[in-house]
């Protein structure tokens, strides 16, 4: 015999207080609150905003785009861009590489995936790089390869310190080959600038990976991190594909990076430009001081 | 022949390794391990020979030939401390002011918890910068597979060549297929998207020469030899600052 009642959906407490959901909810609109991934807290945009795009509850870093970086890390009303009308071509006829540029312009308001300038940073004049995630996760081509190169060649002529922000999926597949030799011809320009004695800061942001950690990005006198950043050469996708078992938790982590002995820090966005000024004085030239 | 066939040629079962040309262009090959930090990687041989009565540095990307070879020389897939042994033996080639000759046949940097761990992407890119600084003449030879940054790590030359059956690609035209399509076996079309032929990169000014495989293995290495010698003597009418610039605006330019 069939009870009473049996399909009908149990109440308990799981499910909340059903007087509590009917009170009213404070009116806060969908776009003016956040969810952290780390801590599923609800942060209003307005206070990420404040703190950097930093969860205050568990350190997270959210993702933020080169403008804002460039906002946070260069004293205001400095940072003058430089190459800002470069743009990606088709050169190998690559399948739907057009489109994808188009939607990448559209996606990140940028020309391309990289914002190079110069600025002062607490007072410092440096060049400044800045790379941007939201333009096709910042993947290497030509004329990111192009900017950071003329970049550095200007540091170079200058004599200015290069302080470089990092987030790629590496070198850009739709460029083929010439692709690849953007890191020779990065890694060239950063060793011209290093030989004449410059300072080159790197900091990288989640992701690194690719033909940018196989290049500029690891090629710092001074090179950390932001909290939790992956970076890598090789993917972890790819590299649980390949040896065929589960990568351990924290694997390639700026924490696991710093333990191996491959980063000088790891630095906190709130605490970076602090940090950067820092370094800057540290290096300061004695005809400069 | 498409692309898709010279990838086929250039992985062919039986084709020739850099042991091979090393030993059939150079005498007196004295092989130098390890690179002073970790271990010594199967994958790269280094050593030192005599290219007719010139001492020469020279380093290969080593996949084997029997599958026991194979297993030991990782299928020619290196690991940091690779990289860092040919390194290694660039900057003993730079004291003792000998040129540098790479053979390059991989499929990529090895991938997995190891290489990882000891930074693989940090090992290219100090090869990357050192190279293109190196105070001698550097030619790279790519015999075989150009698998990215793994082939790029040995070849920031002077002159890259490549045999008309080698290829070199940003990605293995697997790993494309499964971005672009989502879809690995459809290596066919991906080795077409990626122009990765040697006619290909020639027309980028990626490649300087392209040696024909026709006339069988001996003739090749006999003709590779002769241009070696004739390139190092050319160079010899080089200041060093002039053979660093070309080598810089040779990369500078490419894509520009």
């Amino acid at each position: 015999m069939i009870k009473r009642g049996l399909f009908k959906n149990p109440k308990n407490q799981l499910e909340g207080n059903p007087k509590l959901s009917r009170t009213p909810a404070p009116c806060v609109a969908d776009e003016m609150c956040v969810t952290c991934p780390s801590c599923k807290k609800t942060i209003l945009t307005s206070e990420l905003s404040e703190n950097l795009s930093v969860c205050q509850t568990c350190g997270y870093h959210f993702r933020i785009n080169a403008r804002q970086r460039i906002n946070i890390i260069s004293d205001a009303n400095t940072f003058c861009e430089i190459d800002q009308d470069m743009i990606s071509q088709n050169r190998i006829d690559f399948p739907e590489y057009d489109k994808k540029l188009k939607n990448a312009r559209l996606d990140s308001a940028e020309k391309d995936a990289v914002v190079c300038g110069t600025c002062k940073i607490g007072g410092y004049d440096c060049c400044l790089f800045v790379m941007e995630p939201y333009f096709m996760m910042g993947s290497m081509g030509i004329v990111v390869g192009e900017k950071i190169t003329r970049l550095f060649e200007m540091a170079t002529e200058k004599s200015l310190p290069v302080v470089g922000f990092t987030v790629s999926g590496g070198a850009r597949m739709q460029e083929g080959i010439l692709s690849l030799m953007q890191m020779a011809k990065t890694s060239g320009a950063v060793k011209r600038h290093n030989d004449a004695g410059n300072l080159y800061i790197g900091v990288l942001t989640d992701p690194t990976t690719g033909g940018v950690t196989a290049s500029f990005a690891t090629e710092g006198d001074i090179v950390v991190a932001e909290p939790s950043a992956l970076i890598g050469f090789a993917g972890p996708r790819v590299i649980e594909q390949t040896i065929r078992q589960k990568l351990p938790q924290g694997f390639q982590r700026a924490e696991f990076l710093l333990e191996k002995g491959f980063l000088d820090a790891i630095v906190d966005r709130r605490e970076q430009k602090k940090y950067l000024v820092r370094l800057l004085y540290l290096h300061e030239k004695a005809e400069q001081a | 022949m498409n692309a898709y066939d010279k990838v086929r040629a250039a992985r062919a079962k039986g084709r020739p390794t850099s042991i091979d040309y090393i030993n059939q262009i150079f005498t007196k090959f004295t092989e130098l391990h390890g690179d002073r930090r970790f271990s010594d990687d199967k994958a790269i041989i280094a050593g030192i020979a005599k290219l007719d009565d010139m001492s020469v540095t020279v380093i290969g990307i080593e996949k084997g030939h029997s599958t026991k070879e194979k297993v030991s020389r990782n299928f020619g897939s290196a690991h940091p401390e690779g990289y860092r042994k040919a390194l290694r033996q660039m900057k003993l080639a730079e004291k003792f002011k000998r040129p540098v000759i790479c053979f390059v046949d991989t499929a990529g940097a090895f991938c997995g918890i190891g290489a990882e761990e000891r930074g693989q992407g940090q090992a290219i890119a100090e090869n990357l910068m050192e190279m293109m600084a190196l105070r001698v003449p550097v030619i790279s030879i790519f015999i075989g597979e150009g698998g990215s940054g793994g082939a790029l790590a040995l070849s920031v030359a002077d002159e890259v060549w490549m045999l008309e059956n080698s290829v070199y690609s940003v990605i293995s035209p697997e790993g494309c297929a499964s971005i672009l399509w989502k879809d690995s076996s459809k290596t066919k079309e991906a080795s077409e998207c990626l122009k990765l032929t040697a006619e290909d990169l020639y027309s980028f000014g990626v490649t300087e020469r392209i040696f024909s495989e026709k006339a069988g293995f001996e003739p090749l290495c006999e003709e590779i030899k002769n241009q070696l010698i004739a390139t190092f003597h050319r160079n010899n009418s080089l200041t060093t600052e002039e053979l660093l610039d070309n080598r810089y605006r040779k990369f500078r330019k490419i894509g520009g």
